[in-house]
């Protein structure tokens, strides 16, 4: 029982990760057209372009190396093993200990890593522009990230996540400045992350303004579907992170049974739900930035954490 | 037989395989001979020492009548040194099975065969030496060999200014290593390692000793500001010998000073630690900087040393404040990371030089803007080189991430320093080490992208062949390392734990016991690792995926030319190159630390002649430091040259003057 | 519950350092107007819960004055004069947004060893909000310092001006009498210095306190 349990709740929140993913996609969108007065896509449409690519032949540029046939699955892998690490709504993962929060970020970096020669590999000049801007998209936001992650470790004296989000679901944290500052810049770092608006632009297709749509512009068919699937579940995972960190409440804890770990699952939707919306309704509120502006937006949210991690670190000796 | 014997004759017949390489260094099969048996005895020296650091057996001594006669030359083979000893037979062994096959293509072997096993020998014999007498010869011996293979290449003119800085560094080097063991030694003067340990001395000759250290080993290492001969040095070696010095070198380097501060100096001040963590972080970042602008490959590897450097030296300042501040399992975490890292570097940092290498054998070039499209034609040596960037880029499940994590868990421990500064730089340093680790993801995208994804750049890249067996078999050999150190990455933490005893008082708690090859720095609820599990979950839902999507959709490919806005044939100078990838990351960091500028010659529309853009990058150290140290000497060398043309009077006085001032010093001072 | 007022008042004294930096971070004036009322905001809702913690009801009437003064009536003037004289565009930062950064978090740094040194022996939490003022005081100097146009040096100098009354409101105990001369005298400060802007504009045709330097004595 004390083996068979944690596997199933992992089983099952890697299952719905997955299934959730596109829907989450497809919501930000029908936000966002409604935002602006048009009807938008159907929820289930994001499901439907993923079958229709999957169907499809690959066109293949001639020089493509096997890389560029490996690259869509190591992405998505790498994405969607750390997706099944963050707590959505079950604490008792019967992985989580295999990689700690600091190791989630690895993987995603992993994920860009390959992402990016990728954009390298057939040799035009979108590709190479798109990998060039992400990396130095990613010099900014990984550290921004890891300093998050130190002062949210300092506070909960833990990088594994279910203890972080026990602690901060626990009556021990206070409302602290150096977590607003977390909070703000793990969502800035989010937004870069997950290449949406001011960052970059996810429905462009305009060579100068795009980063992570010219990475992936020599893609089609199935590799593509594999990408498109891995940069929804990497929008699942930062909320679920934010969610499981920030708003730490409903998750069922390792004992629970079955109903808690439903009504769970429910909170959880409810909580992707309010993210959904907000993401739609913030991206409609803003404009997109110019590309070298956006180091300055990755450096604000650097030293914010940089500031919250040197807080903690001054009055952990009070 | 003692292990510290076997050791000693291992780097004696080293040193006999060159002079007899001096003697045959031209005939048939010398390259052969010469590096098969270098080959044998570093593959000896890794399995002795590797197996005396396993057991954790005693230290052992031996005192030989060489040297000063009334000292003799003290040589000692502990944990410490049974690891670094283990490393250069590591590096050694891959770096001669490489020049098997490498070491063909080499146009004067004369100037390269002798100094390669005496260059090996000289590493060893600082790492066992236990008298400052010892250490000091074979350290001059190393850098001398090393610089004898610098300028190996004489006719180009930039080895031999290589040659040159590089020669007044080890010189300088040297000097400060002198007189670090001076001030050791004391006023009694006892030059043996073991009368160095028992001395006491206070916080002004500590600090006067660190220093020293720093100027003297962090030289050789490439910490900056004294970084500047490395990136000019390493690559104008040959690439075998460019893998031993970054690879290799550069480790015997934080040998040395992992004995003189960690071992003979002494209880450290909490103070001695913030110079290294701050120097260390700051050198990681410009070093990396660096390798995202650099053009040449081998350069831009060299680069990339010195952040690894900052890094290790980073780590180890963590490991000084723990151990000041008595919090012995924090201190032992991170002198761990230090030490893995450095273990690390050496496995993957040899494999890139090695790939480099490959790439000038097979086109004859190194600059990045002149390759491209290599993965086609040298598969091979494109996926070792793909395993080794990506571990140095610190991604899981690889080797380069495991020693990085446990860096970060011991700056997460570092809250409980009592002292304010080490409070507030400390997250700082984690922030610049962060930066540097996804710097050099940014790097080695571009190295790989450009160098051997996209088409070729030049008729060279688009005609190379892969290259022999030898150096594929040393290549793919080390890339395996890099994936079986970062799953298992337990039995090597346990394996560096007798060092970690004997230098920070403890040790981390044991790992390769536990269940699935997790990693626990501190405690179960605190973090853990599992790299074998992240490997194994990637690579299962990888091809559960492609499994999937080949069974239930579809598999059909075909195969087109890529969409060129129109132009059927796109000219392979219209992808991206190294420049215009670096160019983000120029205009974000550079500007600053680098001060970069750029020079835009637009002609007006009629004109006809081409138009151009011009990038400068300049090192602040050059500018700040040594260039206005050569103008001083330079001026200083004016006013002195007077002195060569005085009459045998005035050069008699000096000399009685001179006199005169040292007798009275005797009698002032007594 | 005690524990989360006082939390409450340091997150307000925390917020106060963020739109300090937010501030650093603008570029255009009329944005920068707007983080300085948002700053007016979140200043008097510190202060006003320090009136409600410390059960100190003159400290109110700071909140009130601040609320009104520099939320309201200051940014409202400000926004005329920059639009009377026609420079919403942006700002010459006399540094990168990069440096100006790493230097604000630099003083935030500073400001809470020095503190934290000082005032080893007063309460956690009032230490914090100490370094915090300090900070807050450091930033808006920063602010004077790096920007060339004398709308945002105003605006440099009410912010740090901020900072001292979030320090007087931290320390317990000043007199409202003070308080009152002192947002009176950033007042006139201000008219003063609205009139002379417009007599640097009639005289040399811009803001740019650099037009000021060609008629320095020392520069012949």
């Amino acid at each position: 029982m004390d083996l068979i349990a944690p596997l199933m709740v992992q089983g099952l929140q890697m299952a719905l990760v997955l299934a959730l993913a596109p829907a989450l996609t497809g919501l930000t969108r029908i936000v966002k057209a409604r935002l602006v007065g048009r009807r938008g896509p159907p929820l289930l449409q994001p499901y439907r372009d993923l079958i229709r690519l999957a169907r499809k032949d690959v066109v293949l540029a001639d020089n493509a190396s096997w890389l560029f046939r490996v690259i869509p699955y190591m992405v998505f892998a790498a994405t969607w093993v750390a997706a099944a690490l963050v707590p959505t709504f079950a604490k008792g993962l019967h992985f989580s200990w295999s990689a700690d929060l600091i190791a989630i970020v690895a993987l995603l970096g992993s994920a860009r890593f390959f992402q990016a020669l990728a954009g390298m590999d057939v040799g035009t000049a979108f590709g190479g522009i798109g990998s060039s801007r992400e990396m130095m998209f990613a010099a900014l936001a990984e550290p921004a990230m890891l300093l998050m992650v130190f002062s949210l470790a300092l506070s909960a004296g833990s990088t594994q996540l279910s203890t972080v989000a026990e602690f901060m679901g626990g009556s021990a944290v206070g409302l602290r400045v150096s977590i607003a500052m977390g909070l703000i810049a793990l969502v800035i770092v989010a937004l870069a992350e997950n290449a949406r608006v001011p960052v970059d632009n996810p429905a462009t297709h305009l060579e100068l303004t795009m980063v992570h749509e010219a990475m992936v512009l020599e893609y089609s068919g199935r590799h593509l579907a594999m990408i498109e699937l891995a940069a929804s579940l990497k929008l699942v995972l930062y909320m679920s992170l934010i969610a499981c960190i920030f708003l730490p409440w409903g998750i069922a804890g390792e004992g629970d049974g079955v109903i808690a770990h439903g009504a769970a699952i429910m909170l959880y939707l409810a909580k992707l739900v309010v993210g959904g919306a907000a993401l739609g309704f913030f991206e409609t509120s803003i404009a997109k930035m110019r590309v070298f502006r956006v180091p300055d937006f990755l450096g604000v949210a650097l030293m914010l954490s940089l500031l919250g991690t040197l807080l903690l670190f001054v009055s952990r000796s009070l | 037989m003692s292990p510290v014997v076997l050791l000693l004759m291992a780097s004696a017949a080293q040193i006999a395989v060159a002079v007899a390489a001096a003697f045959g260094a031209r005939l048939r099969g010398a390259g052969v001979a010469v590096y098969g048996a270098s080959l044998a005895i570093s593959a000896f020296v890794f399995v002795v020492s590797l197996v005396h650091l396993v057991t954790a057996a005693a230290p052992a001594g031996v005192t030989l009548p060489l040297g000063l006669p009334w000292i003799g030359a003290h040589f000692r083979l502990d944990a410490l040194s049974a690891l670094f000893a283990a490393l250069v037979g590591l590096g050694a062994s891959a770096a001669n099975l490489y020049a098997l096959g490498y070491g063909r293509h080499e146009a004067t072997p004369e100037r390269v065969l002798p100094f390669v096993p005496a260059f090996l020998g000289a590493m060893t014999l600082v790492i066992l030496a236990d008298d400052a007498f010892a250490f000091l010869v074979s350290w001059e011996f190393m850098s001398l060999a090393s610089w004898a293979l610098v300028i190996a290449h004489h006719h180009d003119e930039a080895n031999r200014r290589a040659g040159f800085v590089y020669v007044a560094m080890a010189g300088f080097g040297t000097l400060a290593l002198l007189f670090a063991f001076g001030l050791l030694a004391g006023v009694n003067g006892d030059y043996a390692f073991s009368a160095m340990r028992e001395a006491a001395r206070g916080p002004t000759v500590s600090a006067f000793v660190l220093a020293l250290a720093l100027l003297g080993a962090g030289s050789k290492a490439g910490l900056a500001p004294l970084h500047v001969w490395l990136p000019l040095a390493h690559p104008a070696a040959p690439s075998h010998v460019s893998a031993l010095m970054s690879g290799v070198m550069t480790k015997v380097a934080v040998y040395g000073f992992i004995r003189i501060v960690f071992d003979l100096s002494g209880a450290p001040y909490w103070w001695t630690a913030l110079p290294l963590i701050l120097g260390g972080a700051a050198t990681a970042v410009i070093g990396i900087l660096w390798a995202t602008m650099e053009r040449d490959m081998k350069r831009a590897l060299a680069w990339s040393t010195i952040e690894n450097i900052g890094v290790i030296f980073a780590a180890l300042g963590l490991a000084l404040a723990f151990r000041a501040n008595g919090m012995l399992p924090a201190a032992a975490l991170a002198l761990t990371a230090a030490l893995f890292h450095a273990v690390n570097h050496t496995v993957f940092k040899s494999l890139l030089f090695f790939g480099a290498g490959a790439v000038l054998t097979a086109t004859g070039e190194r600059d990045l803007e002149k390759l491209g499209g290599l993965i086609h034609r040298m598969p091979r040596t494109a996926f070792a080189v793909l395993v080794a960037s990506a571990a140095i880029s610190a991604l899981p499940p690889l080797n380069g991430f495991a020693s990085e994590w446990l860096l970060f868990q011991a700056i997460l421990q570092s809250p409980d320093l009592p002292q304010w500064a080490l409070k507030i730089f400390v997250p700082a340093a984690g922030g610049m080490l962060a930066l540097a680790a996804a710097l050099a993801a940014a790097a080695f995208v571009r190295l790989y992208g450009v160098g051997f994804l996209g088409r070729p750049r030049s008729e060279a890249a688009a005609k190379a062949t892969e290259v022999d067996r030898f150096m594929q078999a040393a290549m793919l050999g080390l890339a395996l390392l890099c994936l079986l150190f970062g799953i298992f990455p337990g039995y090597v933490i346990d394996a560096l734990a007798p060092v970690v005893r004997d230098l920070a008082g403890t040790t981390m708690p044991g790992q390769s016991w536990r269940e699935w090859f997790t990693i626990v720095p501190v405690s179960e609820g605190r973090s853990s690792y599992n790299g074998l599990l992240v490997f194994v979950f990637v690579l299962m839902s990888g091809s559960m995926a492609a499994w999937v999507v080949h069974r239930a959709a579809s598999r059909v490919v075909r195969r087109s030319i890529a969409w060129g806005c129109g132009f059927d044939e796109p000219a392979p100078a219209a992808q991206y190159s190294a420049s215009s990838f670096a160019q983000p990351l120029r205009r974000v960091f550079g500007t600053l630390l680098l001060a970069a500028t750029e020079k835009v010659d637009m002609p007006q529309p009629g004109d006809m002649r081409p138009a151009g853009h011009a990038v400068t990058l300049t090192d602040h150290a050059w500018t700040a430091i040594y260039g206005r140290i050569a103008g001083a000497i330079d001026a200083i060398a004016g006013r002195l040259n007077r002195l060569q043309f005085l009459t045998i009077r005035q050069y008699l006085s000096f000399v009685f003057m001179l006199l005169i001032l040292l007798l009275l010093a005797l009698v002032l001072w007594t | 519950m005690e524990r989360l007022v006082l939390d409450i008042a340091h997150i307000l004294a925390g917020g106060l350092v963020l739109v300090s930096i937010a501030m650093l971070y603008q570029d255009r004036l009329t944005s920068m107007i707007n983080v300085f009322a948002a700053h007016a905001i979140v200043l008097s809702m510190a202060v006003a819960w320090q009136a409600w913690l410390q059960d100190a009801p003159h400290l109110y009437w700071t909140a009130l004055i601040a609320i009104v003064f520099k939320a309201i009536v200051i940014p409202v003037g400000l926004h005329r004069i920059v639009r009377r004289l026609g420079i919403h565009r942006d700002i010459e930062a006399a540094l990168s947004t990069g440096l100006t950064m790493m230097a604000a978090m630099g003083l935030v740094a500073l400001s809470m060893a020095l503190m934290l040194d000082v005032a080893a022996e007063a309460d956690p939490l009032a230490r914090e909000d100490l370094a915090f003022a300090l900070a807050i005081v450091l930033i808006g100097l920063l602010v004077m310092v790096t920007r060339r146009n004398a709308v945002s040096q105003v605006i440099g100098f009410m912010s740090l001006e901020n900072g001292l009354i979030l320090a007087a409101t931290a320390a317990k105990g000043m007199p409202l009498v003070v308080e009152i001369s002192v947002a009176f005298s950033v007042l006139v400060a201000f008219i003063v210095i609205g009139v002379f802007l417009f007599r640097i504009r009639e005289r040399f045709d811009s803001v740019d306190i650099s037009a000021l330097d060609d008629y320095r004595g020392e520069r012949q």
